[in-house]
């Protein structure tokens, strides 16, 4: 049987977290973002950066660099003893803090800061842009089609609706609880009121994806440290405790995907589950992978939070929303708080923090205890989900 | 401005060879008799090296469609259909459905198979819906 983490289980923390600015930030480059937000994270921790022995990051579409996280701590001046660039897209935030956390447990680092940002709105040329689609997919046996990136997520939402009867209308209150979520967030770049009636009526992009199912382009940058937890415990009194991890992975082209209405966010979510000895019933929050809004679905369901094919009416009873059972993607998601590329997962993440630290402001979740957080990258393709909680024990 | 062209490999020649004959072919295993898409090398279910060509019938079923609103470049007219196809020889590819409005597509509709030229002397396999 495989090894289910015993080692890891509530031994890594987080003790640092931050963002910078959201949206369209022109004339500042991801290093910029990056740099600021490693920064602040380490600020936050209560650390000066010659106390980081470690700097995970990812590389960006609008600076793209051999190596990124070497770049990094060039910039910043740092010596780190452990440095690695993750690459897997959207599911980039969670694989790295899964290694940072394998890292910390076996010595190689002590204190390691993951820093991601892109410039996804204004540092990317029409040509990269064309590029970022069109190299998405197979490319002997994908591309040649012209799927579009929300094609591919189109092609789950039709198999979704014609096997389970899910409706456009319950698509869109995934992009509406979301938005109701960012109303409550300062930072969030889309803070204005929505309908299901305004995300069915938006324009068709990819049938049967509208305009508001699909998630912003944004520039931004964010950032965690990481450290054992008993050396948590020393720095802050209100550390996040890593208590679950794991990840699923089944193919990387959706043609090539074993099913189109199940994926691997159920092993991922299995194995973070047995690893912290949880399930979806104790979850306060949870912020799930939303580049479109079938995703979410997809992960209500795998995640366990409700039975296959009954994402629809999930999302109808309104548990997705602020004070619902289950508040989904409390800062906004990358529906409505910003979507800079590979680094959107990490304000997930950063949220996650403050909602245990219980200092997220006006959209804090009452009593939250633990928090599931989930991401996925490829087309529905490389799953990491994490159970973070107030308590390590 | 011309659509993007698959980059052919030693291996997947022969299926593209194919398709220029109007033919839909696959490789079975030697071995464990199974057929799979894409090409590989290798099969990729016991590893076996033998693979030959095999003519599939070019039948199947939607598993799932889009309709592309905004194309990924000029060379593609929108809308335009991007589909899963699941041939009834039990793989699945992507492809375009042709000769069909947008509102008549369905998943699990019946396809069948044919050959469309892309350009530069490349010919790739596309569908429409097949009648009873
Ligand atoms: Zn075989």
């Amino acid at each position: 049987m495989a090894n289910p983490g015993s080692q890891m289980r509530g031994k890594v923390a987080f003790i640092g977290a931050a963002d910078t600015e959201v949206g369209k930030l022109p004339g500042r480059t991801p290093m910029e973002l990056c740099a600021e937000a490693a920064l602040k994270a380490i600020d936050d921790a209560g650390l000066k950066k010659s106390d980081v022995d470690g700097l995970l990051s990812c590389s960006s579409m609008a600076q793209p660099l051999m190596y990124p996280a070497e770049a990094l701590a060039e910039y910043l001046q740092m010596f780190p003893r452990y440095c690695m660039a993750v690459g897997a897209g959207g599911g980039t935030t969670f694989s790295a803090i899964h290694h940072a956390a394998s890292a910390i447990v076996t010595g190689m680092a002590d204190v390691i800061v993951v820093a991601m940002a892109d410039s996804m709105r204004s540092g990317l040329t029409r040509d990269q842009a064309m590029q970022v689609q069109a190299t998405t997919g197979h490319p002997e046996f994908e591309q040649p089609y012209g799927p579009t990136v929300p094609a591919y997520y189109a092609l789950i939402a039709q198999a979704h609706m014609a096997e389970f009867g899910t409706t456009s209308e319950q698509l869109a209150g995934i992009a509406v609880a979301c938005r109701e979520h960012a109303c409550l967030n300062p930072a969030a770049q889309m803070r204005d009121p929505i309908t299901i009636e305004d995300v069915v009526s938006s324009r068709m992009i990819a049938d049967p994806l509208h305009l508001l199912d699909c998630s912003l382009v944004s520039d931004g940058g964010s950032a965690v440290v990481l450290c054992s937890a008993e050396r948590a415990a020393e720095l802050r009194d209100d550390p996040v405790y890593l208590l679950g991890a794991g990840e699923g992975h089944t193919h990387e082209h959706i043609s090539a995907a074993h099913s189109l209405t199940t994926s691997a966010a159920k092993e991922a979510g299995e194995r973070a589950y047995q690893m912290a000895g949880l399930g979806p019933k104790d979850m306060s929050f949870a912020q799930l992978y939303d580049c479109f809004t079938p995703t979410v679905l997809v992960e209500l369901e795998d995640l366990g939070f409700c039975a296959k094919g009954e994402g629809g009416a999930f999302v109808d009873s309104g548990a997705l929303k602020p004070g619902g059972s289950l508040p989904v993607n409390t800062h906004g998601g990358l529906l409505s708080h910003s979507h800079p590329g590979n680094p959107g997962s990490m304000f997930a993440l950063t949220e996650s923090i403050w909602q245990l630290r219980n200092t997220a402001g006006e959209r804090q979740v009452s009593n939250a205890q633990h928090g599931l957080v989930h991401a996925q990258g490829g087309i529905m393709s490389s799953h990491t989900a994490l159970v973070l909680s107030r308590d390590g024990g | 401005m011309n659509k993007l062209l698959p980059p052919e490999t030693e291996v997947s020649r022969p299926f593209w060879d194919a398709c220029k004959q109007g033919e839909l072919q696959l490789q079975q295993c030697q071995s464990c008799d199974r057929l799979q898409f894409y090409p590989r090398a290798i099969c990729s279910h016991c590893g076996g090296e033998g693979l030959l060509w095999r003519p599939v019938s070019g039948r199947g079923k939607l598993a799932s469609y889009t309709i592309v609103q905004r194309g990924i470049s000029r060379a593609y007219e929108a809308p335009y259909y991007v589909v899963l196809v699941d041939l009834e020889e039990g793989v699945r590819m992507m492809s375009s459905l042709v000769e069909c409005e947008p509102g008549e597509a369905e998943v699990g509709a019946k396809v069948e198979v044919l050959f469309q030229d892309w350009g530069e002397g490349h010919v790739l396999p596309v569908f429409k819906l097949r009648d009873e």
